[in-house]
């Protein structure tokens, strides 16, 4: 029980995937202008990079590492994750219209989000197990999603304050981001 | 087995990505039958019933964003080329009460028309091009233009543009070719639906 607290707050406040690690920077940027769409947004990748990331545990230990392919890894995981969204997609759109009504547009843009590889290659580069590997896909995308919250709730703010003019779209938002960042360092050393 | 792969990790690279694409595929493949989504059928017969001549004077940028309005709850009397027969055929698809033409949106034109351009009054100006929503007019800048008869849907949009107004719409006349017997009326065809619904459009019904 401990272990698992553990690799959900390493993975959503220490480690945290975009403030941290830098990665899956682009929706980050992308799709935090409104609150509605970035909550849209975190819950397709919450969906995605769990399911991916258990996913290419089982392709990396069943397929490639028997055969010793492990340096296709990467592009296997790249296959692997467009196939887990397209599938996703397809599921979403059949068994939940009004899911798919929030999610649908987000999900095809889940196939270029760096986070989720990075997930995937990380788990093997550490060797974690199955449920180790599930869970920490699961911490990222969660901390992925919080970071995008707050961004986008700090952005639709932002838009209508008055902001100097050199400074005024996508600048700004970059200065919070990196202001973010920072708060975030301070989570260093927590666990 | 096991052991010839590994002595040949091209050929077990090849086969191992291949066969993973292959089930991927099939996967996909397996998927977009099993959780093949309709669209919505209603959407589609609208649609249908719509003239289809693109004009956008009900205020949408075409005929199937406006079957996909109706569908929605739009009013269903705001195509004019269509008139009062495709309100009817909608008002009989939903099983509502059959509006009236909304003015608003234009007069519905008793014969149907072509638009003629006077070619030595035409200046080339290109604006009644740019309105056509069929592409049915040809010409360039400072070009005569002139309209494909076959093409114009006869929906006005290019008479308001034109700044010399040398665009005239013209009845189309019968000839030979496009005669055709009147379509028989509603009386004498066999329906499941309530006669009275349909008793006002004799001669018309879809």
């Amino acid at each position: 029980m401990t272990e698992l607290a553990v690799i959900l707050i390493s993975t959503i406040l220490v480690n945290n995937f975009v403030l941290v690690q830098f990665l899956g920077l682009c929706p980050f940027m992308g799709v935090s202008n409104k609150l509605e769409t970035a909550i849209g947004m975190g819950g397709a990748t919450t969906f995605v990079l769990t399911l991916a990331s258990i996913c290419s545990y089982l392709v990396n230990t069943y397929l490639l590492e028997p055969f010793a392919l492990t340096y296709l890894k990467t592009i296997s995981f790249i296959l692997v994750i467009a196939v887990v969204v397209q599938f996703a997609k397809m599921f979403i759109e059949k068994t939940s219209p009004l899911l798919y009504r929030v999610l649908g547009v987000f999900l095809p843009l889940i196939t270029t989000n760096c986070a989720v590889l990075g997930v995937a290659l990380q788990n093997t580069a550490k060797a974690r197990s199955f449920f180790e590997s599930s869970l920490f896909g699961f911490g990222a995308a969660l901390g992925f999603s919080l970071v995008l919250i707050l961004f986008s709730a700090m952005r639709e703010r932002i838009s209508v304050a008055d902001v100097p003019e050199p400074f005024q779209g996508a600048a700004i938002g970059m200065i919070t981001a990196g202001l973010m960042s920072l708060a975030f360092m301070g989570f260093a050393g927590l666990v | 087995m096991i052991d010839f792969l590994l002595h040949n990790p091209v050929l077990t690279a090849l086969i191992v990505l291949g066969s993973l694409a292959l089930l991927f595929g099939a996967i996909l493949g397996f998927a977009a039958v099993r959780f093949k989504v309709e669209g919505d059928p209603i959407v589609e017969q609208l649609d249908a019933l719509l003239p289809q001549t693109q004009c956008g004077q009900c205020g949408h940028p075409g005929c199937r964003p406006y079957a996909e309005g109706i569908a929605n709850g739009e009013a269903i009397n705001k195509c004019p080329p269509g008139g009062q027969n495709t309100i009817n055929a909608i008002a009989d698809l939903l099983d509502i009460e059959a509006p009236s033409l909304d003015e608003e949106h234009g007069e519905e034109a008793d014969t149907k028309t072509v638009a003629f351009i006077r070619e030595d009054e035409c200046i080339g100006c290109t604006k009644c091009i740019k309105a056509c929503p069929v592409d049915a007019i040809l010409g360039a800048a400072k070009q005569m233009h002139t309209v494909i008869a076959a093409e114009c849907t006869g929906c006005d949009l290019c008479v308001e543009p034109c700044p010399v107004d040398c665009i005239d719409m013209l009845p189309v006349e019968t000839t030979l070719k496009d005669w055709r017997w009147d379509k028989p009326g509603s009386s004498i065809i066999a329906t499941d639906r309530n006669s009275n619904a349909t008793s006002d459009d004799e001669g018309q019904a879809a």
